[in-house]
């Protein structure tokens, strides 16, 4: 069967492997977030100072619990690759999906741009420390999202075992140097009442702080991704991604507490890579070693699961022709979204060589925050248009519709916290999705087959 | 009721199509560049010409952990005296918090529009699979 003929027309035919279980759903989510345990959460400690931190993450974790107990719901019920966008689509309708894939591509790709500079510098570092001064990270840069891609290509079930093994190491890493700084005795390494100051900025820096707090749990919505290929997405989906929100629960505060109990705040603010130098400081060469192949393996996970969730993304939106059809198709043996992931390889490069870390790491939290924004209108609107007992749900949260409100009310503050660090980007990053909005409805939403954007076998919606 | 027939897109097309995308990331990723300075930090408005531990506020306990982490007081000063300045601009927070409401209110409004028509298409349509589709 050539490739041709598995484009979107004849995907009824040919469908990815349903070949998961909860544990690759966990690897898959926990893998895309845990490299922000290892770097990126610090910048919160900038913000805010290290209470202000500690603030962000439990704050930051209430959102995201909202969000893992919304996706939960919502994916084991509309288990279908796309995730969130598939949702959008049957819920919300097709303006709102096109953008709703957008934020998952742009979220995904740009962060794993990210992760690969990470393994890059890190190779840098590792050839000072041995006396190869000088080293052009740029190539591991392109090696990394080529062999990431290139495993992605070959098969799902392969790179989500892959990822469950090296983010599981990753999270044992970051036991480890919990275990070894000596928490029961404090005062003898981890020097808490000596380090912690007040809140350097006052509450206002805790409200800037809550941008970068993302970083401790941005990507665990990507299990929604792995929904078309789970054996059994009503049981997978809501305990991978129950288990997943409550393993980065425990790293985020394992991490706080160990790091802010070793650096000053303004040194840990502005630390490149703070769980490593937390092991410097404890001066044990054991762990330092298992602190730097954590921080790689975290950064090498998260890539692979960007890469995985983004490409699955795209091929949704080509498969429905909100996006070039030529995108929509399966490999005919491998049985994954090859043309999205060859596609988004030397996009993700670009993004990694434009010089613009900051912007693009930006945009990467905004379209998340986007995203969760959506989750919340899109919970309300799911329960109002099919209420229970209506169709048959997979998992149902509880305490509707608290966690939707409290979504969409911390969502509103992030934003603001946005705005206090990067006006500029967020403006700028509201216009591109502005733009593609207007775009899509003059321009692709002619390509666009109305009914066959409702698949799933419910009756027809209340109120419409 | 009759279904909608959607266009077919020509390879050039989509060539195109992806291409605008591209550019369009590209664009609002370079933008802020063109603003103003995103990140606002502003150094202590008084310069300390010689630093020491003592001049930095840096206890004893904190002295040592920045010298196990490399610095002395020269460098440490660098990142401790680098302050976030979190003045507001209430024209600007206005501007933003318009933008992204009406955002949401305009994606909201069209989606739901479109959604009409794929419910009426999906429940009324007369021809669940079209066969022919017009070319573009």
């Amino acid at each position: 069967m050539t490739a041709e003929s598995t484009t979107a027309e004849n995907v009824q035919r040919i469908s990815m492997f349903k070949v998961l279980n909860p544990f690759h759903v966990w690897a898959l989510g926990v893998g895309i977030v845990l490299v922000g345990e290892f770097m990126g959460w610090n910048f919160s400690v900038a913000k805010g100072g290290a209470y202000g931190a500690l603030i962000a993450c439990w704050v930051i974790g209430l959102l995201y619990s909202c969000v893992a107990m919304i996706d939960s719901e919502v994916t084991s019920t509309v288990a279908a690759a796309g995730g969130q966008y598939t949702q959008a689509k049957h819920i919300i309708g097709p303006l709102m999906a096109f953008n709703v894939g957008l934020y998952l591509v742009m979220a995904y790709t740009m962060l794993e741009a990210a992760d690969a500079l990470i393994v890059g510098d890190l190779m840098t570092a590792v050839a000072a420390a041995t006396g190869y001064e000088g080293l052009n990270p740029q190539p591991f840069v392109v090696l990394t999202i080529a062999f990431l891609a290139w495993l992605n290509y070959r098969g799902v079930f392969m790179t989500l075992t892959v990822n469950f093994v090296i983010t599981l190491f990753a999270f044992l890493a970051i036991i480890a140097l919990f275990v070894g700084s000596d928490p029961l005795n404090p005062g003898s390494v981890l020097k808490h009442s000596e380090l912690l100051t007040e809140l350097p900025y006052g509450w206002i820096g805790v409200v800037a702080a809550l941008q970068f707090g993302m970083w401790y749990y941005l990507g665990i919505e990507g299990t929604c991704q792995a929904a078309e290929e789970v054996r059994s997405a009503g049981r997978a989906i809501p305990l991978g991604t129950i288990g997943g929100i409550l393993t980065l629960l425990v790293a985020a505060t394992l991490t706080w507490y160990v790091s802010t109990g070793l650096m000053p705040w303004q040194y840990l603010g502005q630390a490149t890579t703070p769980l490593y130098d937390a092991a410097s400081i404890i001066g044990n060469p054991s762990l330092q070693v298992v602190l730097f192949i954590g921080t790689m393996f975290a950064a090498i996970a998260s890539a692979n699961g960007c890469i995985n969730d983004a490409a699955r993304a795209w091929f949704s939106m080509g498969r429905d022709r909100y996006m070039p059809t030529w995108f929509g198709a399966i490999h005919p043996h491998y049985r994954t979204p090859f043309r999205a992931i060859i596609f988004l390889i030397p996009i993700a490069v670009s993004f990694a060589f434009t010089g613009l870390l900051d912007q693009v790491i930006t945009f990467s939290i905004l379209s998340g925050l986007l995203g969760y924004t959506f989750m919340s209108i899109n919970m309300m609107k799911f329960r109002k248009m099919w209420p229970l007992g209506v169709i048959k749900r997979g998992y149902i949260h509880p305490f509707h519709p608290i966690p939707a409100l409290v979504l969409l009310g911390l969502c509103s503050v992030v934003y603001f916290a946005t705005f206090l660090g990067y006006g500029a980007s967020l403006l700028s990053i509201m216009a591109f999705y502005i733009v593609a909005s207007v775009w899509f409805v003059m321009r692709r939403y002619q390509f666009v087959k109305r009914g066959d954007q409702f698949t799933m076998p419910w009756p027809r919606p209340k109120g419409y | 009721m009759s279904n909608y027939i959607p266009k077919i897109q020509a390879k050039r097309g989509q060539l195109f199509d992806s291409l605008f995308v591209l550019v369009l990331v590209y664009v609002s990723l370079y933008i802020p560049l063109f603003l103003e300075s995103d990140v606002k930090s502003v150094e202590e408005t008084t310069q300390v010409q010689s630093h020491s531990w003592e001049s930095l506020g840096v206890s004893v306990v904190e002295q040592e952990q920045w010298q196990k982490l490399g610095h002395d007081p020269a460098s440490a000063a660098e990142i401790i005296n680098n302050k976030f300045d979190y003045t507001i601009d209430p024209v600007m927070l206005a501007i933003t918090a318009l933008v992204i409401i009406g955002y949401f209110f305009f994606v909201l409004r069209v989606s739901n529009k479109q959604y009409r028509e794929v419910i009426n298409e999906k429940f009324n349509g007369t021809n669940q699979q079209s066969g022919t589709e017009a070319r573009q």
